[in-house]
């Protein structure tokens, strides 16, 4: 089916630089995120209260929604609702148009990358420079996000120094990270001044008070957001909790299970635009509210766990499978496991359904989840929504696209097998009897492994010497 | 302490029926040998995990119905698998939600131990160490670790054996990329998985790999006989019978 996947995957298994970079990457980072954690009963304590603040907001989202609305306008922000990621486009490109603005200076976001909001407004003529360095790193190359915190995490040190003194060959050649990091800080410096309009994500949106949360580190979205006249939030519309205390236990868990870090460098808690007298921040605040799909995901009980997500990406550190293709691999926004359950419920089970299946269900991403979602139930749930049969009593996009007639017999036939133990075990035990006729070729299975060897008698044989009762 | 119960079912899964026997004998000789009268229905083939987990629910439904049929007694269900004891305990309550025998399905759930889980905390099992000095590397399945949470058992168990060093690899905890289907549709992915798994373990230079799981054991395994030169490998539950002088009795 979707061979495009599998292509991306087989190709990035095949660079072992970029594996040497996850590798490392990611076992600092679990390893920084157990650091921060000595006491098990806290974590456990703080990701239940955690969960609960989510999903507390969530039960109440429209409620939220429409107190966060009121209170933003009331504040002087201005609330803008997208539908879709073109709404929002065509949103953002008329505030640019109301203020002539020609460029935009870009802290952080991945609902941005989602809305695929460079492409949009560059073939507007409009010069969109993204200023985490991460993402400048990545745009420089022509590249996407891999990973939803550390976008360049698939690079190490040495080919963003080659990368720099490609792009800036008048600037002499360095691999010293701190005058990496200064080189990009000057060229953004100018342009942060420069930019109209600046825009950024949000992580936490309060309702009773009309406040979007802000985390970052670089000071990028601080600039991004105070220094031109203008700044445009966008984000989902899940983003919302209900009050202030909400926001301290979600930002104590974020910050350390996405990077390890006891606390955000900064904190930015923006409720207004400059009022009268204040000597800094932007003339009008615009805050863009994405669905894209995800009322659609709220509407499933059991599906709406997904939009607990806080974005910290500790999933895709821990996960297995996302260490050795690495982001791109994915071929959506979001990789790892929590792209693996949202971009299918997005886009449709026959666009990213076989994302469902790229995980062995081992746990580690619920294991770390900071707000218990349960990632392998939800997987599990999208690969029976994909085959299923009564496409009617699911709202998921793209319900039993995945069903294949040959796979259904396969099932259908071993089904009648096992719920019929003479056949099955007349089956074993031929099989047993005459295992040297078998393959040794089993296809996949047999490329890196020899064929299972079955026993010279099976359980059920055997047992019966035992001296077991049989009842 | 509740009381030891003098009797179970055992539930021998489909892996070990067929490629494993002796694991399963193993497990019902130690259950025996500590004085546990062990019932085993002939009629069980398969818990029904391969279907639930690609999403055939339908199938996975009516093969584990026949299989509750099975164990209509009120007493423990003992199954040397953290995957199959996984999806009877955990997920026969989702699998069987709404359905006209959903109570039948939640008692068998309640009653369900993976072996070193029943073995340690309901048997509190003694073990005298009767081999030679042998060092091992512990794989813990995922199932076991994370679903049942019973991965310090393995451990403990073998923390009784006076002659056995267990030597930790990198990356214990992670998963050797078996996944049971997972291991057929992202062949290239499974791989590289099993594959790092593997030299992780190679790197200890031990004399044997244990796990409470033949689905793990049979992938890492074949990757390593792939390679020639495969560490022997074994379940928990013949190594143990095997140390206590089990084959000798």
């Amino acid at each position: 089916m979707s061979s495009e996947f599998r292509n991306t995957v087989r190709a990035n298994l095949a660079k072992p630089e970029v594996r040497a970079n996850f590798y490392r990457a990611m076992d600092g980072l679990m390893t920084r995120r157990l650091d921060q954690f000595p006491d098990k009963v806290e974590l456990e304590r703080l990701r239940t209260q955690s969960m609960a603040i989510r999903a507390n907001a969530l039960s109440k989202l429209p409620e939220l929604l429409e107190t966060l609305e009121a209170n933003l306008t009331r504040n002087g922000i201005q609330v803008h609702w997208a539908e879709t990621a073109e709404q929002g486009n065509q949103i953002v490109q008329a505030i640019l148009e109301r203020h002539n603005a020609k460029s935009i200076i870009k802290g952080k976001s991945m609902v941005s990358e989602e809305m695929g909001m460079n492409h949009f407004l560059e073939a507007l003529g409009i010069e969109c420079l993204e200023s985490d360095l991460g993402e400048f790193i990545i745009q420089l190359d022509g590249e996407t996000p891999s990973h939803i915190i550390m976008p360049a995490i698939h690079k190490n040190r040495v080919q963003i120094a080659k990368l720099f003194h490609e792009k800036f060959p008048d600037i002499p050649y360095t691999e010293d990270v701190d005058e990496l990091t200064q080189m990009a800080r000057r060229i953004l410096r100018d342009k942060f001044y420069a930019a109209p309009v600046g825009l950024s994500g949000v992580n936490f949106m309060v309702a009773e008070t009309g406040t979007l949360c802000l985390v970052e580190n670089e000071g990028n979205g601080r600039m991004s957001t105070t220094a031109p006249s203008v700044h445009i939030a966008v984000t989902g519309i899940e983003k919302v909790v209900e009050s202030l205390s909400d926001v301290p236990p979600l930002l104590s868990i974020l910050t350390r299970s996405a990077t390890g870090q006891p606390i955000t460098t900064y904190f930015n808690m923006i409720s207004s635009p400059r009022k009268p007298g204040e000597k800094d921040g932007p003339e009008a605040v615009h805050l863009v509210l994405l669905d894209n799909g995800r009322s659609n995901i709220y509407s499933d009980p059991e599906l709406l766990a997904t939009l607990r997500c806080i974005r910290c990406g500790a999933c895709i550190n821990h996960c297995p499978v996302y260490v050795r293709i690495g982001g791109h691999s994915y071929g959506t926004v979001y990789p790892g496991p929590i792209g693996s359950i949202l971009e299918p419920q997005k886009a449709g089970l026959d666009v990213h359904g076989e994302l469902a299946q790229a995980s062995t269900l081992c746990g580690a991403c619920s294991e770390v989840c900071p707000v218990r979602i349960p990632i392998p139930s939800i997987l599990n749930r999208l690969r029976y929504d994909g085959v299923r049969k009564d496409t009617a009593n699911t709202n998921t996009v793209g319900s039993g696209k995945r069903r294949t007639l040959s796979e259904a017999a396969t099932w259908k036939t071993w089904a009648w097998a096992a719920t019929h133990p003479t056949i099955y075990h007349a089956g074993s035990t031929l099989a047993t009897r005459f295992k040297g006729m078998l393959p040794t070729n089993l296809g996949a299975w047999t490329t890196v492994r020899s064929a299972p060897k079955l026993a010279e008698s099976t359980l059920h044989q055997q047992a019966k010497h035992l001296g077991v009762d049989h009842e | 302490m509740p009381p030891t119960p003098d009797t179970i079912y055992f539930f021998g899964t489909c892996l070990v029926d067929l490629m494993y026997p002796q694991a399963g004998v193993s497990a019902m000789q130690l259950l025996q040998r500590a004085g546990v009268k062990v019932i085993f229905p002939p009629a069980q083939t398969c818990c029904g995990q391969p279907a639930w987990n690609s999403g055939y629910r339908d199938e996975a439904r009516s093969v584990a119905r026949a299989q509750i049929a099975l164990f209509p007694k009120p007493i423990p269900i003992v199954i040397p698998s953290g995957s199959c004891a996984g999806m009877m305990k955990v997920h026969y309550p989702e699998l069987f939600a709404g359905q006209p025998d959903e109570a039948q399905a939640v008692d068998v759930a309640s009653r369900v131990y993976e072996l070193t889980e029943f073995l340690v905390d309901v048997l509190h099992i003694e073990l005298q160490d009767l081999g030679e000095p042998l060092t091992v590397a512990v794989h813990t399945s995922c199932s076991a670790r994370r679903e049942m949470g019973v991965a310090d058992k393995i451990e403990s168990l073998l923390g009784q054996l006076s002659n056995v060093q267990r030597v930790e690899h990198a990356r214990k905890p992670e998963c050797c990329g078996f996944g049971g289907t997972f291991a057929v549709k992202e062949p290239e992915i499974s791989a590289a998985m099993v594959l790092d798994k593997v030299t992780h373990i190679r790197n200890t230079g031990v004399d044997r790999l244990i796990s409470q799981e033949c689905g793990c054991l049979m992938n890492i395994g074949g990757a390593m006989a792939k390679q020639g030169d495969a560490i022997p490998h074994q379940h928990i539950a013949e190594f143990l019978w095997e140390r206590t002088g089990g084959n000798a009795a």
